[in-house]
């Protein structure tokens, strides 16, 4: 059995689930940034006092499944979504839903997905990918990360749907529910309030772990990284800050850029000219984010390491807040 | 980042896929790109896993000394902290910060031994051991 369904790669997985299941279901003008911005995927905490990985607990994006969930609630379109305790039962409900020719959305942990390269295999439980169908003992597996289609077992596939842990997925499927025809201005009014959301998250929530007063603190706390941890912790932990933001899946800086299309594509919906300005500021921290990571690269390859470097990095992180919250702000005061 | 200036460095995802990123045209419109890795990142990953290099060579040698049980080195070889162990085995984190320590291990039942061999997928017998296959 096999849905006609095609394969798109995306920068995140998440969008590119999104993405391509609302394409399927009839609405061909969502593209990654639309879905992205429309579902305010941009982000950022650090919690204090949690390790990851034994380093910080630093997310360049929002709980698993929200831009999902934020982009079918603003375009109006129901969503469904299941999780289960008993793994014959999702499998059950998994062969349903592709018999009735439903391509469907599943969170899986990626330490047993066999076909990403080792290297990147860590307990990370909040990976996205379709399935779309299956022959033999195989599934048929559209993972946006990669640039072609895929399979898994069925045995690897539950596997991956019952990875155990933070953020287990509990064989979580979902799939947007049937809509009628999305006009143009339905989704411009999705994309503002898309953009509220962004606002309130970057802006406007209250302490400093979240948003870009989060961004300036961890600026903050990378200064005295040296002094607290040693240079060979602080390394590690600039790593994992590097990681956390460029890898697959996570995506700091390339998020930016990201962001910055959504705003030029949201231009086509609503013609307000300063969309591209604030675009060219999201740019302009994305290119930041690279330049801080290429900072934080000198000092975990030993390049450099002196004090003055580890004020230079958190000077970065302190500016790039300083041109996200103007970003924001800008986009807040846009006359609609 | 304008298009080209989306980096193609060599590195273990590239083997297997290129990544797509957004980047800017000549007119500064934003398309889609593909890149292979990107040196800085690639470096990042490489430290992280020099870093649990060091942690399982450093749990093995805690079990040879009798310092640790067994669990410290697959903890580490899986990559696991206390929250996924104590998901794939159920037992309490309480439990199993008993069972790090080698002269609780010794007693366990089979029962127990065997779940453990089961969330760190290796057999009791390379479980007990400490031996490494490559999967």
């Amino acid at each position: 059995m096999k849905i006609n369904f095609e394969h798109k790669q995306a920068a995140h997985c998440e969008n590119g689930v999104t993405t391509s299941l609302l394409q399927f279901n009839g609405i061909k003008k969502i593209t990654e940034p639309l879905a992205f911005g429309i579902g305010a995927g941009l982000f950022f905490v650090h919690l204090p006092f949690v390790k990851i990985n034994n380093g910080p607990a630093i997310a360049f994006r929002s709980m698993p499944g929200l831009i999902f969930k934020g982009t079918c609630k603003a375009l109006g379109i129901p969503i469904e979504r299941k999780k289960f305790s008993s793994k014959e039962k999702a499998e059950k409900i998994l062969l349903e839903r592709l018999e009735a020719g439903q391509p469907v959305g599943c969170q899986v942990g990626v330490y047993y997905l066999t076909y990403f390269p080792k290297e990147y295999r860590f307990h990370f439980n909040a990976h996205n990918l379709i399935v779309y169908g299956k022959e033999g003992d195989d599934y048929l597996v559209s993972d946006p990360i990669m640039e072609t289609a895929t399979k898994l077992t069925s045995y690897e596939l539950e596997r991956v749907r019952f990875a155990k842990g933070a953020l287990a997925p509990r064989g979580q499927i979902y799939y947007p529910g049937k809509a009628p025809e999305i006009t143009d201005e339905q989704i411009a009014v999705a994309i503002k309030k898309g953009i509220r959301k962004n606002i309130f998250y970057m802006l406007k929530i209250p302490g400093n772990v979240v948003g870009v007063k989060s961004i300036a603190n961890t600026g903050k706390k990378i200064k005295k990284w040296r002094e607290k941890l040693g240079l060979k912790t602080a390394g590690l932990y600039l790593a994992q800050l590097v990681r956390m933001q460029e890898e697959i899946g996570t995506g700091g800086g390339g998020f930016r850029y990201i962001y910055a299309a959504f705003l030029q594509e949201a231009y086509a919906f609503l013609p307000k000219p300063e969309l591209l300005e604030i675009s060219k500021m999201f740019t302009q921290s994305g290119d930041l984010w690279r330049t801080a990571a290429v900072q934080a690269a000198g000092i975990y390859k030993g390049r450099i390491g002196t004090q003055r470097d580890f004020d230079q990095m958190g000077d970065y992180l302190i500016e790039i807040a300083e041109v996200e919250k103007m970003a924001f702000k800008a986009l807040a005061n846009i006359k609609w | 980042m304008k298009k080209e200036d989306v980096p193609q460095d060599p590195g273990a995802l590239g083997k297997v896929t290129k990544e797509v990123c957004y980047a800017t045209d000549k007119d500064g419109k934003y398309t889609k790109a593909l890149s292979s890795g990107w040196e800085v990142k690639i470096n990042a990953l490489d430290l992280a896993w020099e870093d649990i290099e060091e942690r399982v060579k450093a749990a093995k040698q805690k079990v040879l000394n009798n310092e640790a049980s067994p669990v410290l080195f697959f903890m580490e070889r899986r990559l696991m902290d206390m929250t996924t162990i104590a998901a794939y085995t159920g037992f309490w984190r309480w439990q199993i910060k008993r069972h790090l320590k080698p002269g609780v291990f010794k007693k366990l039942s089979a029962k127990k031994i065997k779940h453990y061999a089961g969330a760190f997928n290796v057999s009791v017998e390379d479980f007990i051991n400490m031996n490494v296959h490559e999967d």
